[in-house]
């Protein structure tokens, strides 16, 4: 242990415009091409770097992660690293066999059976044949698709070709496993098996690199992360540090707002916007909160006069836009018209509320106005931008669950239950008084 | 490195230690000693992909392999009537027509299959070249295993066709697999071209057509090469192809005396080929993922 398992000095990758995807010139082009060239002075064509100089190592049995926005260079990085194209310059040593995932089902055919296609997928992914005998109940057993082992996967549902699919690539035992964005795909139930194979995968000295859109899942799976901006590495660090940084260079927004200027800050001749942050418990400014953590949404403002009462307002969406709560403060201070000066308030968002994902806050300041609706005095839309993240082990509402969980919220509720023979039972428990 | 290879004090190369480079290539031979041994350890990918393109090549067909049989057959039919029948071309050593041009078109159909295959197999096999790395040359390398299977199907006919006319094999039979080994070789070669210029120039499945048919005219499987003076039987062997038939047909009919310096003259060309054919594709491999 301790050594290194990947070891990447300035890998760098250079792509003639118009050459990263379809490339059909023929042969008459390129003649016609060199005969220009003759004629007139050569011309360097456009290049572009999708990947500039990155360098970083991986330990062994470390799991890493890599973001950032598509074109990032992300999957060039996988691509060079996989071996299936080749670096303009730099290098990278790799210690051991790598596996590379970049897709769910390479080499599947559909017209082989589900059995012929765990000997070919595994062949090509680099499993030795006595290897596949070995794990073939393993895998069709993990895949759950006995019945059909024997039918071509042409006549396979979509979810029981991805099941089988994954599962081949599963039980691959390299010592590096290169994964690329494969475990979006399939139903919950399957993506919770997946996340645990990872994770045992992980436990087991090897090393994982994965390349995830999925916050949430990259989090959970990956300790570090690797940020990559337009082909550069622009971060490297622990998984909360680089998903803030990330986030914030990815919306344009932050997990902190200040309006230093009082004339130009947000807000009328009552009330100013002067700051808004996301704090965690302790109150330091957060990116991203562990959903068994509560967390602050700071406002600070100012007042102007004391002529209305006014109170502070946040509106959380999600990351699709979809409205999941909004709060005031309810204290009754906020009823009787306050003194002119800087209140910061913060909202406490209790632990195990929200579920996993990106939030985007709206922070306002409002007074209510009788029977209609409250008149808003200030307000900056998704003023901030912060991550719940699952990395804790203890109790959450996930429960024994592991795939995504549907919705904007994900509450640890008590729950309560009557048991007894279905006879004596009623249905509805009567109040004792009837 | 292992406990045992310490105790031996001499370094057992264990895969799960060994450091990799990954770079941009320098490379001078077209096949390194390394090359070759990892080529050796993915052998059983080879297999698996030449079993994937002989399952999937006659599934959903209602004949299956018979096509296999019908077309060689067919074409034998139809050279028969054509040219022995109507345009009076004659076989070697008073063998009948049949049997004189179903023997050449074994390999010819064999090498004519290969090419077919090998020129597609790099870009019909792209989701697999972006996705995952393995030797490159192992797909032109399947495409000429595989319709091995076709020929010795249709080799069955010719067993046939000896019975049929009350035939022996000769002991020149024996040798009958060297000249498939020189077809193979001979093919590999012009497939390793084919499929990596394909990747670059999709001209390739237009011009292939042209140049079977140009190429099945300059080989002697219509007609026999003692039917030619030996000046121009020289200049016929730099087709590597000519040797590879007229020594077929030495071999199944035992008739005349093999052509030596023919044969040597083919397999020097056919290894030409096939050496500069690595060159190229080793050349231009690394380029695959991006172009395709």
């Amino acid at each position: 242990m301790g050594d290194f398992a990947i070891r990447a000095e300035g890998l760098a990758k250079q792509y003639r415009i118009g050459q990263m995807h379809s490339s059909v010139d023929t042969l008459r082009d390129h003649v016609v091409h060199s005969l220009r060239n003759l004629r007139s002075e050569r011309r360097p064509r456009e290049t572009i770097w999708a990947l500039d100089g990155v360098s970083f190592e991986a330990r062994e049995g470390e799991a890493l992660g890599i973001i950032g926005r598509n074109g990032a260079g992300k999957t060039t990085l996988l691509r060079l690293l996989s071996r299936i194209t080749e670096p303009t310059k730099g290098y990278a040593d790799v210690r051991g066999r790598v596996g590379s995932l970049l897709e769910v089902g390479t080499g599947f055919h559909a017209e082989l059976t589900g059995r012929e296609n765990i000997f070919l997928n595994g062949a090509i992914l680099g499993m030795r044949r006595a290897e596949i005998v070995r794990k073939y109940d393993e895998i069709v057993e993990f895949a759950g698709v006995e019945t059909f082992i024997d039918t071509p996967v042409k006549r396979y549902s979509s979810g029981m070709f991805v099941r089988l699919a994954f599962s081949v690539a599963a039980h691959l035992e390299p010592e590096i496993l290169i994964v690329d964005e494969v475990l979006s795909v399939g139903d919950a139930e399957f993506q919770k098996r997946c996340l645990g194979k990872m994770e045992s995968f992980g436990r087991s000295g090897r090393t994982v690199l994965f390349v995830s859109h999925s916050m949430p899942i990259v989090a959970r799976l990956c300790p570090r992360l690797l940020l990559l901006d337009r082909g550069r590495l622009v971060a490297d660090g622990p998984a909360e540090s680089v998903i803030g940084q990330y986030l914030h260079g990815e919306h344009g927004t932050a997990t902190r707002q200040e309006w230093s200027d009082p004339a130009t800050a947000p807000g009328d001749e009552y009330v100013r916007l002067r700051s808004a942050r996301v704090v965690d418990a302790s109150g330091a400014t957060s990116d991203v909160v562990d959903v068994a953590d509560e967390v602050g949404i700071e406002i600070g403002f100012d007042l102007l006069k004391s002529d209305l009462a006014v109170f502070p307002w946040i509106d959380i969406y999600s990351e699709g836009g979809q409205h999941v709560f909004s709060a005031m403060d309810t204290d009754p201070v906020w009823q009787e018209q306050r003194e002119p000066g800087r209140y910061v308030s913060t909202a406490w968002i209790p632990d195990h509320l929200l579920n996993d994902g990106t939030l985007h806050v709206t922070v306002s300041v409002k007074s209510p106005l009788l029977g209609r609706k409250p008149w808003r005095h200030a307000e900056v839309e998704s003023a901030l931008t912060f991550q719940v993240v699952e990395q804790s082990e203890g109790a959450t509402a996930r429960g024994h669950f592991a795939g995504r969980i549907g919705g904007p919220v994900r509450p640890l509720l008590r729950w309560t239950t009557r048991s007894g023979s279905t006879a004596d039972e009623p249905l509805v428990a009567h109040p004792s008084g009837e | 490195m292992s406990v045992l290879g310490e105790a031996l004090g001499r370094r057992v190369p264990d895969p799960a230690r060994r450091v990799r480079r990954i770079e941009p290539t320098r490379r001078r031979l077209p096949l390194t000693l390394h090359d070759l041994r990892e080529l050796w350890t993915y052998h059983e990918l080879l297999f698996f992909l030449v079993w994937r393109d002989v399952k999937v090549k006659y599934k959903q067909t209602a004949i299956g392999a018979s096509w296999a049989i019908l077309v060689p057959f067919t074409q034998m039919v139809l050279f028969t009537v054509i040219f022995n029948r109507a345009l009076h071309v004659k076989s070697e050593y008073h063998v009948p027509y049949p049997l004189f041009s179903y023997t050449a078109l074994l390999p010819w159909m064999y090498f004519q299959s290969c090419l077919g295959a090998s020129s597609m197999s790099i870009v019909g096999n792209q989701n697999l070249i972006t996705k995952v790395w393995f030797p490159r040359l192992l797909i032109p390398l399947a495409a000429v295993f595989a319709p091995v299977l076709d020929f010795l199907l249709a080799f069955c006919v010719l067993v046939g066709m000896f019975v049929w006319y009350g035939r022996t094999p000769h002991w020149h039979a024996v040798v009958i697999p060297v000249f498939l080994l020189l077809a193979l070789l001979t093919a590999f070669g012009v497939g390793l071209w084919l499929s990596a210029l394909n990747v670059r120039y999709r001209d390739i499945p237009y011009a292939l057509p042209f140049l079977t048919q140009i190429w099945f005219f300059g080989t002697p499987v219509l007609w026999g090469i003692t039917a030619v003076k030996p000046s121009t039987q020289r200049l016929l062997g730099l087709n590597p192809m000519t040797g590879v038939i007229d020594g077929f047909r030495w071999s199944v009919l035992g008739r005349g005396l093999p052509h030596y310096t023919l044969y040597a003259e083919s397999l020097g060309i056919g290894l030409v080929i096939l050496i500069s054919g690595l060159w190229y594709f080793r050349r231009v491999e690394r380029y695959f993922a991006d172009l395709i």
